[in-house]
């Protein structure tokens, strides 16, 4: 179990996280939603440690989680948004070495190596290059490599960002295959339908603040979950309905071109934060 | 142990793969400095009783394991924090950071090492007056490891790569051609001389050539690189746990 207590990152001018306060159960995929500079990474890099935190406290099994406490790293992996792999190394030989800092014995390590290579579908390139493979398969890779040591969780940082829609649709397929396999996931997204898809919980993350907190399907029933989405002065308006016919009759008394549709989160994070998630 | 291992195996993995690389890119100074002062102007010198080439010998040993060591590690460790953040990768490891530090700096110095024993090779076809003794060999080791140790503090140390240029201008370069590389310290003035000697490399090239030292005196060289080395090891450690 994951507990993020008040957790702060201050830097000079700026509140990059806010008294940041979570649970993530065990076995619990749960997303952290926000738009970009709302403070997502900058939670997922302090928890990692590779980011030192100004106050609150990050704790893993009821242990605080510190850059210097060798056992307790073991127990997360880290697929951070920035390609972090050796580059002029094959996907085998980083794998290999991650295998050996997270002392894993060779035989074990032989084997899981292949296993999830085989999971991440890289068999066949294991011995190219890093540097060779393409955005989607660097991001497989790093899966593949925070998962090697076996985690109790995995921490995954946009894992989608800069990926075209087709290799994004082949990463989630891989993230559904960790969800049924029970781990637990925190993964930082400002992809609506990635939140929706992957998510069993979703905080809304906005300047560093926690907003709102539940399942997509509470959060959307919360606002509404009908849409009715009209031009006017210049912008897009949206009025959110518990119903189709509140939704039907409100659409009546506008002039112009309306659209009823179901709501998402991203109308809720319109809702809660006046600003929008994808902007 | 095992992560001083997994970054010693990963830095053999690499320079497998960069081998003639490595090993033309390290020959291409030794060479010109051989050419020029040991050929070209050197022909025409005698320093301290022996021939140019003879005297220059060592101390383009000291210099360039000292460029090579400090390059390797600086460059290593401040493009890997700056540019391609494998640096975080080590960091979110359970691989305690002291080790970390260890593990680059013993890379690095083994880099500086592999350059020396490609200049001893080279000069083996010019000279025989090269004398390797193994009190030669602890201290060309030692150099290499202080001047990795100072590569893995400022690496972590400035946040750009031009910084690492401008540290390079400012010190590494200086002390190429001050330190007793390419002339005795005592020619000059008495208080540069003085800032001289407190430097590391004027140590190593005193002691690489060691003629007609005491054995109390080669003994202080050897302290002065220990100790150098071990203030530089312990602040990069330091400075390694607390990086952001």
């Amino acid at each position: 179990m994951l507990n993020i207590v008040d957790l702060t990152k201050e830097y000079k001018n700026v509140t990059a996280v806010d008294h940041l306060n979570l649970t993530i159960e065990d076995g619990e995929f749960f997303g952290l939603l926000g738009p970009n500079g709302a403070g997502k990474t900058t939670t997922v890099r302090m928890i990692s440690t590779i980011t030192p935190k100004t106050s609150g406290d990050i704790v893993i099994d009821g242990e605080s989680i510190d850059r210097n406490l060798t056992t307790i790293k073991a127990k997360i992996g880290v697929v951070p948004q920035q390609n972090n792999l050796e580059n002029e190394m094959s996907a085998w030989e980083n794998l290999e070495v991650h295998g050996i800092l997270y002392h894993i014995g060779k035989e074990k390590r032989r084997q899981k190596i292949a296993e999830l290579l085989e999971f991440t579908g890289l068999t066949e390139r294991k011995d190219d290059l890093a540097k060779t493979y393409s955005g989607g398969m660097k991001r497989k890779l790093m899966i593949a490599r925070a998962l090697l040591h076996e985690p109790e969780m995995l921490l995954l940082d946009e894992p989608t960002v800069g990926l075209d829609a087709g290799a994004r649709r082949k990463m989630w397929d891989l993230l559904k295959r960790l969800k049924s396999n029970g781990l637990t996931v925190l993964l930082t997204t400002h992809y609506i339908e990635e939140a929706e898809v992957l998510c069993d919980r979703v905080g809304l993350i906005n300047k560093g603040k926690l907003v709102q907190l539940d399942t997509p399907l509470n959060l959307i029933e919360e606002v509404g979950k009908v849409t009715v989405e009209y031009f006017e002065d210049g912008k897009t308006h949206e009025e959110f309905f518990r119903t189709r016919e509140e939704a039907n009759t409100y659409a009546g008394t506008i002039e112009g071109e309306v659209r009823i549709r179901p709501s998402n989160l991203e109308d809720v994070f319109l809702k809660f934060t006046n600003r929008r998630v994808e902007s | 142990m095992s992560g001083l291992y997994g970054i010693l195996w990963q830095e053999a993995v690499v320079f497998r793969r960069k081998f003639w690389a490595t090993t033309l890119g390290n020959m291409v100074s030794p060479i010109l400095y051989l050419i020029a002062f040991g050929w070209g102007l050197g022909g025409s010198v005698q320093m301290n009783g022996m021939s140019y080439m003879a005297y220059i010998i060592p101390g383009i040993i000291g210099m360039n394991t000292m460029m090579i060591s400090f390059s390797n590690t600086g460059s290593s460790i401040n493009i890997s924090r700056l540019f391609y953040k494998t640096f975080e990768s080590y960091m979110i490891s359970p691989i305690n950071m002291t080790v970390y530090a260890l593990g680059k700096i013993i890379a690095g110095a083994l880099y500086g090492a592999y350059s020396a024993l490609l200049i001893i090779i080279l000069v083996s076809v010019f000279t025989t007056d090269l004398a390797i003794t193994p009190y030669f060999v602890l201290v060309a080791l030692l150099n290499c490891l202080v001047f990795s140790a100072m590569g893995f503090f400022v690496g972590l140390l400035v946040n750009s790569h031009s910084d690492m240029s401008k540290f390079t201008s400012f010190v590494i370069t200086p002390m190429s051609f001050l330190c007793g590389t390419f002339f005795p310290v005592d020619k000059m003035p008495e208080v540069l001389s003085w800032i001289i000697y407190l430097l590391p490399l004027t140590h190593t090239n005193i002691a690489l050539r060691s003629a007609g030292e005491s054995p109390e005196q080669m003994a202080l060289h050897v302290g002065v690189l220990v100790a150098y080395f071990i203030v530089l090891f312990v602040l990069g450690a330091h400075h390694c746990k607390n990086v952001e």
